[in-house]
């Protein structure tokens, strides 16, 4: 009977039924799509690493697993490191950042499509002349461009060339001599991936150039993937935290003042059920129970905007934002956005309940 | 079984209004009888609806001695006060007081679940004949709003007497109603209270509607100013 009776009073204000439990859906779809987004944007990272085709990476001491950006390294280091035993093939590139989480990277075509066994194009085909630059799929839809386009970035004017399928190290290729002409990096590089004769080699080959190198940082590719992982990206985890410390905060107080709300406006309904032997944990009972049905029905409808939301970033910037959906964190969302909305409801429940029968009964 | 089921002596009510005590209750003695219908009369402030209120155990009194069903009530805890009001005592409102979220049926259905009953009224026989006495049997699947005030009064009385309390308190009950219908639910107050033999206590400012108990007792500035007289 307390069901019905809940059910009943969240149908008799359908406006603030339908509010509370949007304002509860968003919150938990804002904590899954940053959570997505950030998983999203680590894999993406992943994949274009993999992409590659390379063994082992270098990179110069200091630098962060992820974003890193400009031309540390000097390019004579690649000559040296194709001379170590076992390396079959090393390519210099240089990542240059545009804004945002955004960069070009300046490559070898040669070189970079004997190691990931080339570019996979979808339209148009390689660099003919030094302006041009090829893009992925992902970039091209987000801004609206197609093979023969002028394109600004770098503060220089590019002319597509080719337009490639996602997932091999970059979203915008330009001709390595020309990025670093552009960004006064001559002779310059950021990291260096290279390919041995055989997997077999590949402890002995990371061995010696640990050996050679030695301050720098050498991974192998498996050692290096495994790196790229929310931990590792700076204030990832901070700030994914303090998402879901403010889809709490939300969710506490759209619930609260919903229920306060609520509670105000039934004080001679509580009366009423106090007058019939109501007590006072049968009051809370009952605005709990309100708030959980409200809270669950919100958790899913933020699941499916979650989807909706998915849709419309990846729809608009594929390129920047590779949001993906995160159905484990479903079950840590949906329980965040319970307890903040539970909590919500303790202080309208507690008053409620402790509310005088006789004049709640002549509340007007 | 005692045959007085209220019992109270010189029961005092006061309350707090900012610095001001506003004594309600001064010295009240009163006896009830087991299955008596008692109208109370008075006027406005004369602590009629405080007297409702205590014996409803809807406030706990500051003073004196009262017993309800052999139980004492300044003994009892805010829980205990529940149980009574849950247990024992029916209540019928000046406005009716029925949940607008729910149907007739549920608003007395909603009574029934409080004491663990089953909700289905239409198992109970004897409840049956009640609905139909009050003539609401067909109106059990409308809203408050959908019933005029002598139906929503009657569905009231229904609930109210659902868990066959021992003491049902009608506090004006016919204050919201015109003349036909007043008399409808005065007359079944009358019939419940015959044929369930339920105490029924009413507070009235009406003398007519007084008369349809078997006694009335006059207040007046918080004490019973005369000895109830049967009628």
């Amino acid at each position: 009977m307390v069901t019905k009776l809940v059910v009943e009073n969240l149908k008799h204000r359908p406006l603030r039924t339908l509010l509370t439990v949007l304002a509860i859906g968003l919150q938990v779809t804002l904590v899954l799509t940053i959570v997505g987004l950030s998983r999203g944007l680590i894999e993406a990272s992943q994949t274009r690493t993999r992409g590659v085709g390379a063994d082992i990476l270098i990179r110069p001491p200091g630098t962060a697993v992820i974003g890193m950006s400009g031309a540390p390294m000097s390019e004579k280091f690649v000559p040296f490191i194709e001379k170590q035993p076992h390396v079959a093939l090393a390519q210099g590139i240089v990542v240059h950042g545009i804004g945002g989480l955004e960069s070009i990277t300046g490559i070898d075509i040669d070189r970079f499509d004997k190691m990931s066994g080339g570019l996979d194009y979808r339209r148009g085909g390689p660099f003919k002349s030094p302006d041009d630059i090829l893009i992925d799929e992902n970039f091209a839809q987000q801004r609206k461009l197609k093979v023969g386009d002028t394109v600004e970035l770098a503060n220089h004017n590019w002319t597509v060339r080719g337009i490639v399928g996602p997932g091999k190290l970059s979203k915008a290729f330009v001709e390595k001599k020309i990025l670093q002409d552009l960004t006064s990096n001559n002779d310059k590089i950021t990291m260096i991936y290279v390919k041995v004769d055989d997997p077999r080699n590949l402890g002995a080959a990371l061995a010696n150039l640990k050996k050679v190198l030695p301050d720098y940082q050498i991974y192998s590719m498996d050692e290096f993937l495994s790196l790229i992982t929310p931990d590792n990206v700076p204030g990832l985890n901070a700030f994914i935290m303090t998402v879901v410390g403010l889809a709490v905060v939300f969710g506490f107080l759209v619930v609260f003042l919903a229920m306060y709300t609520a509670v105000l406006e039934r004080t001679r309904e509580i009366g009423i059920l106090k007058a019939l032997g109501a007590s006072p944990g049968y009051i809370i009972g009952m605005l709990m129970r309100e708030t959980f049905i409200l809270a669950l029905i919100g958790c899913i409808l933020g699941i499916g905007l979650s989807y909706v939301a998915r849709w419309a970033i990846i729809s608009l910037v594929p390129a920047s934002l590779p949001v993906i959906s995160v159905p484990d964190w479903w079950w840590r969302a949906g329980p965040i956005s319970l307890s903040g909305a539970m909590l919500g409801a303790i202080y309208p429940g507690t008053k409620a309940a402790r509310q005088d029968t006789i004049e709640a009964l002549a509340y007007e | 079984m005692s045959d007085t089921i209220i019992s109270a002596r010189e029961l005092r009510k006061t309350y707090h209004v900012g610095d001001v005590d506003v004594h309600a209750l001064r010295g009240v003695d009163l006896d009830v009888r087991r299955g008596e219908f008692l109208a109370i009369v008075g006027h406005s402030g004369s602590g009629k609806s405080t007297l409702f209120n205590v014996i409803g155990g809807l406030t706990p009194p500051t003073a004196g001695h009262i017993t309800i069903d052999g139980k004492d009530l300044r003994q009892m805890s805010e829980s205990d006060r529940t149980d009574l009001r849950k247990q024992s005592i029916g209540f019928v409102f000046q406005k009716y007081n029925l949940l607008p979220t729910l149907t007739a049926h549920d608003n007395i259905a909603l009574a029934r679940s409080m004491v663990g009953k089953s909700l289905h009224l239409d198992q109970d026989q004897q409840f049956q004949e009640v609905l139909t006495l009050l003539g609401i049997a067909h109106r059990l699947h409308h809203k408050p709003r959908a019933l005029s005030g002598g139906e929503q009064q009657r569905v009231a009385i229904a609930r109210a007497v659902v868990n066959q309390p021992a003491i049902l308190l009608a506090d004006e009950p016919t204050g919201n109603l015109d003349t036909e219908n007043s008399e409808r639910v005065l007359t079944l107050l009358r019939d419940l209270n015959e044929r369930l033999g339920q105490t029924i206590i009413m507070i009235t400012h009406n003398p007519e509607a007084a008369a349809f108990g078997h006694r009335t007792a006059r207040m007046k500035d918080g004490s019973i100013l005369s000895a109830a007289t049967p009628h």
